[in-house]
């Protein structure tokens, strides 16, 4: 990669990214802008995937909302992605990185 | 004509930057530091009206002759690659003026021209986007263009007929991209989506042709 483009994608980039892994629990605090006010949103839920690398390196939270599985994909150095904290960690540690398993779950056998 | 902007860049390659409702923009970066007016031709001198430009100062040694002598002759520095850009006349613009990237605005729609990559002699599926024939079932066919004519009647392939050809390599225009993002300091646009040709390549950016600007 170009030298400029990488010192420009350090510039935009977080210096510090929040730390959590796949399994965990997350809280995101996301900004949206409702009418003139901003105000954070959070989505709580977990993480079951990071992809991408860099600037672009974005994750992905799962949670069960009325009975309908619902994700979303954030990107880690967004502006817009206050903070991530870590609810809690998964009772056993997941052996793979992607956890697309649990989409097919329910109930109990949904935990880790 | 409007007021025409314009810059010799070269291309840095593409990233990805955060607008502030939080959507992702994929960008272009064009380095443009260092670039000068270096010639301007006249109706009276030239028949035409056009402003010369200079990209990336050179040590004499690096220059040709006819470029090093014409820069002596003007007075101005030697630069790497030169370039003309037509306008309506040349007031305004003067001799060894520097331009930056803030000669744009944010927002400002622009045509940018550059030199595609090449990609050889390319058959009739990559230069014309021509479908492919069975890989099984006995067909050996695959990748040919199947028939390009009729028979006795005419007795002729028909000019213009889309065949293999040596494609890229060539003059490219994208017109109507938009301006993401100016970094003056460091003599940087960020220009939304792609630019042709390879890292490194010679871009001419100008204000669109034919597109709406923001107002």
């Amino acid at each position: 990669m170009d030298k400029i483009i990488q010192e420009l994608n350090t510039r935009n980039m977080k210096e510090e990214t929040p730390s959590f892994a796949v399994g965990d629990i997350v809280k995101v605090d996301y900004l949206i802008k409702e009418g003139k006010n901003e105000r954070v949103q959070p989505f709580i839920g977990q993480c079951i995937q990071f992809k991408g690398s860099g600037i672009a390196k974005t994750f992905t939270v799962r949670r069960i909302v009325q009975g309908e599985g619902v994700e979303r994909t954030f990107a880690l150095h967004s502006p817009r992605v206050t903070n991530v904290s870590i609810e809690r960690g998964p009772n056993n540690k997941p052996r793979r990185s992607k956890l697309f398993f649990l989409r097919d779950r329910q109930g109990r056998s949904a935990q880790l | 004509m409007t007021t025409k902007n314009f810059l010799l860049a070269k291309k840095k390659g593409m990233t990805q930057i955060f607008r502030e409702d939080g959507s992702v923009v994929p960008v272009t970066v064009l380095d443009v530091s260092d670039c000068a007016i270096t010639l301007l031709r006249t109706p009276e001198r030239d028949s035409y009206s056009a402003v010369q430009v200079g990209l990336k100062q050179a040590r004499d040694k690096h220059v040709a002759k006819p470029q090093r002598v014409a820069a002596d002759k003007a007075g101005v520095k030697n630069y790497k690659d030169h370039c003309e850009f037509r306008v309506d006349s040349v007031e305004g613009f003067e001799l060894g003026q520097e331009l930056g990237a803030d000669v744009f605005t944010i927002g400002e729609v622009i045509d940018i021209a550059g030199k595609s990559k090449g990609r050889g002699f390319a058959g009739s599926i990559k230069a014309h986007g021509f479908r492919r024939g069975n890989e099984t079932h006995g067909c050996q066919t695959v990748r040919a263009p199947g028939s390009i004519g009729q028979c006795a009647y005419p007795g002729r392939v028909f000019k213009g007929t889309r065949m293999a050809k040596h494609l890229g390599n060539s003059r490219f225009t994208v017109k109507n991209s938009v301006i993401e993002g100016i970094d003056s300091e460091r003599g940087l646009l960020l220009v939304r989506g792609g630019v042709p040709g390879p890292p490194n390549g010679l871009i001419q950016v100008s204000t669109a042709k034919t597109g709406v600007q923001p107002k």
